[in-house]
């Protein structure tokens, strides 16, 4: 069991408020990403439900059991922390024994569980190494392995993957998802990388200065922002947004429409723009083109799309997949 | 590219170097010189520097009017146990500086270090008093007391500097993984400062061993470490110098090959967490 919830959970430091006040359940067996920019306060709430800040006010419920003044290591969650924070001094055998000896497990099952975590991570051929010998990698995975072995009644995941370059990133992405459904356990997941949310969340909790702007599937969040910060932070590349005469033509003071909804053509279209960049990536071609009156706009067109700087193209958005916000930012359809 | 040096201002600095560092080593030079001349040839003008009749009289005749291995001793127990007790005291008093400091902490932190600005001789009569009345005149652990109270601010900064560069999250890692506050300062605080609580001891054995206005002045007889024999040789009775150098020889011996032994240890230590 893994169930989560928090009621009206508020965090000031001081006079700074970092969390005004946020209400949000987690079902057992979720895969939840927080994510926003940097100074959300999405680690901030990690570290709430971790035990590792108190709370102002509200109440931390985990499992039925209200855990809000109880200490981390009885709220029986793991963390696996940026920065690794790995015990440098000891083996990775004794950095992944570690939370069973502070648990007073007999040293037989600790061998079992520590030989059995290192099975699933691939980090059998390491035990006897300390963190320093291994790559970013493998600590990652040593780290991992740590928060597996207490068997918690769920993972919390602090930017794990942001200290590894792209490659490594996208691969240990995988290996978290497939853990995921090996492992059936509630895991809650900080990043500021939208890629990441979008590729490993069941449900994805945006945040923007310490509240909670949308809750819901990464679909669900694509398709309907309820939001401009949410509409312009879901999405790579980002969404277009037009205001001004152009955006109330098409019904709205604020319009979103996506760069993989722009129709291009070289012949005819809605707007007429020239290509001030053109990014070709080989599958796919980001076209950055230069709109009067609207500035510049981001289109999405097949990596064949050979068109130079300094060409002329049309874009048209399809109308069905325009977003329109009212003046406070808030989504109208 | 490394800036370019000329020959001549290579050798003029080098040899600016070991003028600095044979002026620095000179006092010890002398002394050890002294301690293996006669008394007479000790007070020669001009001095001998290393044509005179070298002897080992004044070492025998230190060691027959005193006990060298009882101040030894005395000053083994006093250094080492002031240290280990400031050690005990002052690790989990780093610590809460260190990962737990309130608006108050760098305050705390001063105020301890100005107690090492204060005159030793201003706290000499209540201190002399306090121990009479206790009993704790001329015993081992009277000065290791005293010794520990004077180092611990010293202790206290050292640690505190070397635990401020312990990553907070490898300690909120031990707390997630169910280690108590001790168990987080034994397992995983300790260990891991191991460099700088190791320099921490040196310094610290080296301050105490040298220490002369404290043990001078609460010992007589029984607890007197070194410092005390040494100054037994400075006597109303005219200075015998040669015999004063033997014994301060003698005295320093220990603490200068502790010192060498442990150099890369201590300079490690001193410099630690200049350059990450």
């Amino acid at each position: 069991m893994g169930e989560i919830r928090l009621e009206k959970v508020h965090k000031a430091f001081g006079s700074t408020v970092v969390i005004p006040e946020i209400d949000l359940e987690i079902a057992d067996n979720e895969f939840v990403v927080f994510v926003g920019p940097s100074g959300c306060g999405k680690s901030t709430l990690l570290r709430l439900i971790a035990g590792l800040e108190d709370t102002t006010s509200g109440r931390i419920v985990i499992d039925g059991e209200d855990m809000t003044a109880r200490s981390p290591a009885t709220r029986g969650l793991s963390m696996v922390f940026q920065s690794y924070a790995l015990y440098p001094h000891m083996s990775v055998y004794r950095n992944i024994a570690f939370p069973l000896k502070m648990a007073g497990v007999e040293k037989a099952a600790i061998d079992e569980k520590v030989r059995n975590a290192a099975r699933i991570l691939n980090l059998s051929d390491y035990l006897d190494r300390r963190p320093g010998q291994l790559s970013g990698g493998q600590r990652q995975r040593v780290a991992i392995g740590r928060a597996i072995v207490r068997e918690p009644k769920a993972f919390l995941f602090d930017e794990p993957l942001s200290n590894l370059d792209a490659a490594l990133r996208g691969s240990m992405r995988l290996e978290i998802s497939e853990l995921h459904h090996q492992l059936q356990t509630t895991m809650i997941y900080v990043t500021h990388d939208q890629v990441e949310a979008m590729t490993m969340a069941d449900k994805i909790v945006v945040l923007n200065a310490g509240r909670v702007e949308q809750v819901g599937s990464p679909l669900e969040l694509y398709r309907s922002p309820r939001n401009l910060f949410v509409a312009s932070f879901i999405g790579s590349p980002r969404m277009n947004l037009i205001k001004g005469s152009e955006a109330e033509k098409l019904g709205a003071p604020t319009v979103g429409i996506r760069p993989e909804h722009l129709e291009m053509s070289t012949a005819s279209g809605h707007w007429k723009g020239t290509v001030a960049v053109a990014e070709h990536l080989g599958s796919d071609t980001f076209l950055h083109v230069e709109v009067e009156g609207l500035g510049q706009l981001t289109a999405r067109a097949d990596g064949e799309f050979a068109l130079r700087h300094g060409e002329t193209v049309y874009l048209s958005p399809s109308s069905e997949r325009l977003h329109r916000f009212d003046d406070e930012g808030s989504a109208l359809n | 590219m490394a800036r370019a040096v000329s020959t001549r201002t290579r050798l003029v600095f080098t040899l600016i170097g070991w003028l600095v560092g044979f002026l620095i080593f000179f006092p010890i030079l002398w002394t050890v010189l002294t301690s293996f001349k006669s008394e007479g040839t000790a007070i020669a003008t001009p001095p001998q520097f290393l044509f005179f009749q070298w002897t080992a009289e004044n070492y025998i005749e230190v060691n027959s009017r005193s006990d060298y291995l009882k101040h030894f001793m005395n000053s083994v127990v006093i250094s080492l146990g002031s240290t280990l007790l400031g050690l005990v005291i002052a690790i989990p008093a780093a610590w809460a500086m260190a990962f737990a400091p309130t608006k108050r902490t760098k305050d705390v932190l001063l105020w301890m270090l100005s107690t090492k600005m204060l005159p030793a001789v201003g706290v000499l009569v209540p201190i002399y008093l306090l121990f009479r009345d206790a009993g704790l005149l001329d015993t081992r652990i009277g000065l290791t007391f005293v010794l520990t109270m004077a180092n611990l601010p010293i202790i206290v900064w050292m640690l505190y500097t070397y635990f401020r560069e312990i990553p907070g999250d490898i300690l909120e890692a031990a707390r997630m993984d169910g280690a108590s506050l001790a168990k987080e300062i034994i397992y995983v605080l300790t260990p891991m400062a191991v460099p700088g609580i190791a320099s921490t001891l040196l310094l610290n054995i080296i301050l105490a061993w040298n220490e002369a206005f404290w043990t001078l002045n609460l010992t007589a007889a029984k607890a007197a470490p070194l410092t005390a024999f040494i100054a037994s040789y400075s006597s109303p009775e005219g200075l015998f110098w040669a015999k004063l150098s033997a014994a301060s020889t003698l005295a320093i011996a220990p603490i200068l090959i502790l010192g060498w032994f442990s150099q890369r240890q201590l300079v490690r230590g001193l410099t630690f967490g200049a350059v990450k």
